[in-house]
């Protein structure tokens, strides 16, 4: 047993950090640590100077314009990017499309497709969940219709992040409803700009913007846009599911938030008190700490299987209930700390009036936004069904 | 960064793991737990000529082991058995001994056997709150629930010597002793010291009881890890065999998800206590211990009460070696400090800072 990285895994580290004390920019940093959202150019300019260093694509291949990193090495420069407080990687064109496009895509599809999400040309969005399919992903009902070179595509996709962004979305559609609903699904790129696509903002409990609804009527999409074949779009969801789950367990998002945490309770003062030598604050906080610390050994026993297997197993599955818990634990509290200053609605005249400390403005609205993170990419009821089978070996 | 143990230690794990299943069979095992003398002594020599005890001291004290893996390794393999013999007291004398620059050869060989008595009535686990006193070459006070009593050659006793905790070794029969088993087999004994002849083999012994108790605390942890992994076995077989309404119980989503938590809980136990296990030896050494042994406290305490409720009534009777896991897997938390106690120990850190 060594639990410590490996020489170069250091030099490494040490890169990662010297890089981001260079170039993350500063406004960035604060505003990710103060939980504000950055808009569009902020995150373009992000993916240019993480792309300009060559470390846009981290999974990806070196051929391809990818970073080639080992699941080592990707987990350190999260670990660092979440330390720094660097905007998050806007995956879906990065994470999801691209290592679908290598996986499955045909040559042209590759070079078409990959530079651009590279330089930035293209902002790629995900249909996937639908009004009536949610954790019933498989009984999706947009159904995309041969006609001539084309699939006509009519339906309606939801919780699309980031959609208002973004000029590309990948569906995945009905093309056959033979078989098993597994059996009749294909996975196709359709241009935004297409007529027939409108985009609807979704506003979420907190307030914000940040997911879609997307309605098709009649929208003409070239049969070229088929990535694999027509009725294997389940297989390319799956491998997803399984080989794109960097970072699931959000322990970096995690211990940055405990940090936080950790110095407002230092801060906080309560009747001539810090609110951290209150022995019930005190005794929820050490014992999510514990949590924390045992999760980043779970994260990194993974993740050694993954670097000895390839790809990690279900028992990823793992990481994202418990890690999602941990961090929705940690909100739950960095809100408790600020007591009723944590109530207003965050604006810049509150923080003038120094309600609660800056950092901290969005403490109510992350705990409340957070709550989507045991539900999106496979609620956590979802993942101990499929640890249930895979792991257990029940049925 | 590489989690698969040593082929040392895999060895060792294998060898212990085979003996026991081999000559340590559940009936024998009921046996010695709930019988006086609560230990076999043939089967103890064989056990240290594998190399338990030898694995719990460093190679400068006569062992071969004594990292927080070696405590890791053979703790778990104890723990996955159930294995009543008291081993953890011959770690934390190991421990002492070794601080005292005692000779360890009749301990590691398993001909001499000691028992530790830290804790007190009102001092269960805190080193500083005993009350237990040295006089000259005599110690007076009462140490409580010591384990391994019955049948001990030796106790290593902490008594406060002026502003100092010394170390001090009291032969059996110079004490008065009451032992009795305990409710999850093994036993343990009240230490009464009435002006009882001692030897101080440790003036300021503070660090090495603390040490000791690190390093105990690490070995129940670990303990709880091997039973723990064997009770998930248990139940697991029970879910995908017992049938009710006609069909296995393990294909209602209530028992599943259940099950799936108490996975991933056991896990996160196992982490920890790897986590612990790399930290001994550095200052990290017992906030570490502490995280593990607070942790390992709630989540053996769930594995314990959802095995018997997932179970149903088989796991309340004493034929059903579940149950015996669940009862040791509850009182690891009763000994060397339980959860709220390694809990303040890490709020004691962070009010620290």
């Amino acid at each position: 047993m060594d639990l410590n990285f490996s020489a170069e895994e250091l030099a490494f580290q040490n890169d990662v950090r010297a890089f981001l004390a260079d170039k993350l920019p500063r406004e960035f940093a604060d505003k990710v640590r103060a939980n504000k959202e950055l808009d569009k150019a902020e995150l373009e300019r992000w993916h240019a100077i993480l792309n300009e260093r060559g470390w846009l694509a981290v999974t990806w291949p070196v051929e391809y314009g990818g970073t080639g990193w080992s699941p080592v090495q990707r987990h350190i420069f999260e670990e660092e990017c979440c330390r720094a407080n660097a905007p998050r990687i806007v995956p879906f064109g990065l994470h999801m499309l691209g290592p679908v496009l290598i996986k499955f895509g045909t040559k042209e599809q590759c070079d078409a497709i990959l530079p651009r999400i590279l330089d930035g040309r293209d902002w790629w969005c995900q249909g996937y969940s639908e009004p009536g399919a949610g954790s019933d992903l498989a009984s999706l009902k947009t159904a995309a219709v041969r006609d001539g070179d084309h699939y006509v595509v009519n339906g309606q996709k939801t919780w699309t992040t980031l959609g208002q962004h973004a000029n590309k979305i990948f569906c995945l559609v009905r093309t056959s409803k033979e078989g098993k609903p597994q059996q009749g699904i294909s996975f196709v790129l359709v241009d935004l700009d297409t007529p027939g696509i409108e985009m609807r903002p979704i506003k979420l409990i907190e307030g914000g913007y940040e997911v879609n609804e997307v309605f098709f009527t009649d929208v003409r999409v070239p049969l070229a846009n088929l990535v694999g074949e027509e009725n294997m779009g389940w297989t390319i969801a799956k491998y997803l599911l399984t080989h794109e789950r960097t970072n699931i367990a959000g322990v970096g998002f995690s211990v940055q938030a405990l940090e936080q945490l950790k110095s407002l309770a230092r801060q906080e003062r309560r009747n001539g008190k810090r609110l951290m030598d209150n022995p019930l604050f005190a005794a929820r906080l050490s014992e999510i700490e514990i949590d924390l610390e045992a999760m980043k050994i779970t994260n990194l026993r993974m993740l050694s299987d993954a670097q000895k297997n390839g790809a990690p197993g279900p028992e990823s599955s793992m990481l994202k209930i418990k890690g999602t818990v941990i961090r929705q634990t940690i909100n739950d509290l960095a809100r408790r700390a600020l007591g009723p200053a944590a109530a207003p609605f965050p604006s810049e005249d509150l923080e003038n009036a120094a309600l609660a400390p800056a950092d901290h403005m969005h403490n109510a609205a992350e705990y409340f936004n957070n709550r989507k993170i045991s539900i999106f990419g496979g609620s956590n009821e979802i993942q101990r069904n499929i640890l249930t089978k895979a792991a257990l070996g029940l049925s | 960064m590489n989690f698969d143990p040593t082929d040392d230690r895999r060895m060792l794990a294998d060898s212990i793991s085979r003996y026991l299943a081999d000559n340590y069979g559940w009936e024998h095992r009921l046996k010695i737990a709930y019988e006086a003398p609560f230990h076999d002594p043939q089967k103890w020599a064989e056990m240290s000529e594998l190399g338990v005890l030898f694995a719990l001291a460093d190679e400068s004290a006569g062992g071969f082991g004594g990292a927080g893996f070696d405590i890791y390794t053979v703790f778990s393999e104890l723990g996955r058995a159930l294995c009543p013999e008291p081993v953890l007291p011959a770690l934390m004398a190991a421990k002492l001994l070794a601080a005292a620059g005692e000779d360890l050869t009749p301990l590691l060989s398993g001909k001499t056997r000691y028992a530790v008595a830290i804790g007190e009535l009102s001092a269960p686990y805190d080193l500083d709150e005993i009350e237990t006193e040295a006089s000259g070459d005599t110690l007076s006070g009462r140490k409580s629930v010591v384990y391994g009593a019955h049948g001990a050659d030796t106790f290593l006793v902490a008594a406060r010597n002026g502003d100092t905790i010394g170390l001090y070794a009291v032969a059996a029969d110079a004490a008065r002793l009451t032992t009795y088993g305990l409710i999850d087999g093994g036993s343990a004994a009240e230490l009464f010291l009435e002006d009882t002849p001692a030897r101080c083999i440790l003036s300021d012994a503070a660090a090495a009881f603390a040490d000791a108790q690190d390093a105990g605390a690490l070995a129940l942890c670990a303990e709880a890890v091997g039973a723990m992994d064997t009770c998930k076995d248990t139940l697991l077989d029970y879910l995908k065999t017992r049938k009710q309404f006609g069909k296995a119980i393990g294909s209602f989503q209530v028992l599943q998800h259940r099950m799936v938590d108490l996975t991933i809980e056991i896990e996160q136990a196992r982490s920890i206590t790897i986590l612990a296990a790399s930290r001994m030896g550095t200052p990290e050494q017992s906030r570490t211990v502490s995280m593990a042994k607070n942790l390992i406290g709630r989540v053996a305490k769930q594995i314990a009460e959802e095995s018997i409720q997932m179970h149903g009534g088989i796991a309340m009777t004493w034929e059903y070696p579940a149950s015996h896991y669940a009862k040791r897997l509850i009182m690891i938390d009763h000994q060397l400090g339980d959860t709220d106690y390694h809990l303040q120990r890490v709020m004691a850190a962070n009010q620290a800072a």
